[in-house]
C-alpha cells in the first residue's frame, strides 16, 4: 500500500483493472489459484515467459538460410526439423513437433492456427497479434489468397497455395524460396533476409539491398 | 484402423461438446491423407484434467478448397491442409 490513504472522501475512479481485458484478468486469477494451490509457482511462470520473449525469429531464419547454402541439411530440415535446429544448436523447444514445409516455385504454402495461435514459438518466438486476430484466423483458411494480397504477396494463377491449418501438436514453419540475387551472399547475409512473415508464408524473404 | 499417406478419408460429421481440435468446417468433408505424425496425447480428455492415453494418431490431410469452400474464389489448384485425430476419420476409399 503506498502512501494514499483510501478513507478518504475526495472522488476518484474506481481503482479497478484499467484496460485489462477480461481474459487477461481471468488468466490472473487462475494462476494466482495455481500457486496457491501449489501447482505452479510465480518462478514457473516467470522462467517460461521469461523463455518464450527470448525467442526470435532470427532461430528461424539460420535454420532456412543453411538449407539454402546446403542441399544435405535442406533434406535433413524437411524430414526431421526438430533434429536439424538440434543440429545447428537451436532449441526447438518443448514437446510440439515442427514440421518445415518448403515453398517453391510452383507451391507456396502459408500457416494459420483457426482453433487458437499454435506457432512454432521455440523458433520464430511470440506470434505477431495479427496471427491471433480472429479476422486473420478465418479468412486464412477461405479466402487466402486475398488475405496473401493484403500482405503483398501475388501469386500467380499456376501457383498452387497450400493452407496449414495447425489444429493440434505440430507446428509449421514455412522455408520461403531463395531470392534471385543472391547467389554469393553468405549464409548469415543470407539469414537477414528471412523475416518471420516469410516463415509463416504471409510474405516473401526481403529482397538483397542493390549492389553500390 | 490406420491410414496411409494417399489414402482418402472423409472427417466424421458429428458434433462433440467440449473441447477437440476438428474444425467445424472440415466435418463431413473428404480429403487425402498426406502424412502420418504417429500418435500424441488425445486433447479431448487432456483439456479436462486427464492424461489423453490412450494416444491417437494424427495425421495431416489435405482437402481441395474448392470441396470445402463451395464459393471458394481462389485457384482449383489450392488446397487446405489440417492436422486430424484418427478417430474422426472414416475411409472413403
Amino acid at each position: 500500500m503506498s502512501e494514499h490513504e483510501h478513507d478518504h472522501d475526495h472522488p476518484h475512479e474506481p481503482i479497478g483493472n484499467g484496460d485489462e481485458p477480461p481474459a487477461a484478468a481471468r488468466a490472473r486469477a487462475l494462476e494466482q489459484l495455481l500457486i496457491e494451490k501449489g501447482a505452479i509457482s510465480h518462478e514457473d511462470v516467470r522462467k517460461r515467459i521469461d523463455w518464450l520473449v527470448s525467442r526470435s525469429p532470427a532461430d528461424g531464419a539460420r535454420l532456412v538460410a543453411r538449407a539454402w547454402v546446403d542441399p544435405d541439411f535442406k533434406r535433413r530440415l524437411l524430414a526431421d526439423a526438430r533434429s536439424a535446429a538440434l543440429e545447428l544448436g537451436l532449441d526447438p523447444g518443448p514437446s510440439p513437433v515442427v514440421v518445415a514445409v518448403e515453398n517453391t516455385d510452383d507451391v507456396h504454402h502459408m500457416v494459420v492456427c483457426t482453433l487458437c495461435s499454435c506457432y512454432p514459438r521455440a523458433l520464430l518466438g511470440p506470434p505477431p497479434a495479427w496471427y491471433k486476430s480472429t479476422s486473420y484466423r478465418s479468412r486464412a483458411v477461405s479466402d487466402p489468397r486475398r488475405v496473401l494480397d493484403e500482405f503483398g504477396v501475388e501469386l500467380g494463377d499456376d501457383v498452387e497455395l497450400r493452407v496449414l491449418d495447425s489444429t493440434a501438436d505440430i507446428r509449421y514453419l514455412v522455408m520461403p524460396r531463395r531470392p534471385a540475387g543472391t547467389e554469393g551472399m553468405s549464409e548469415d547475409e543470407l539469414a537477414a533476409l528471412i523475416t518471420r512473415d516469410s516463415m509463416i508464408g504471409v510474405a516473401q524473404p526481403a529482397a538483397p539491398a542493390p549492389i553500390g | 484402423m490406420t491410414y496411409q499417406p494417399g489414402q482418402r478419408v472423409r472427417v466424421a460429421a458429428r458434433s462433440h461438446e467440449g473441447h477437440h481440435r476438428t474444425p467445424g468446417y472440415v466435418k463431413g468433408k473428404t480429403g487425402t491423407v498426406e502424412r502420418a505424425h504417429g500418435s500424441f496425447r488425445n486433447p479431448e480428455t487432456r483439456a479436462y484434467g486427464a492424461d489423453g492415453l490412450p494416444e491417437q494418431r494424427l495425421y495431416l490431410v489435405g482437402f481441395a478448397q474448392r470441396d470445402v469452400w463451395p464459393d471458394y474464389a481462389g485457384e482449383s489448384r489450392d488446397r487446405i491442409y489440417l492436422d486430424l485425430f484418427e478417430h474422426w476419420l472414416e475411409d472413403a476409399e
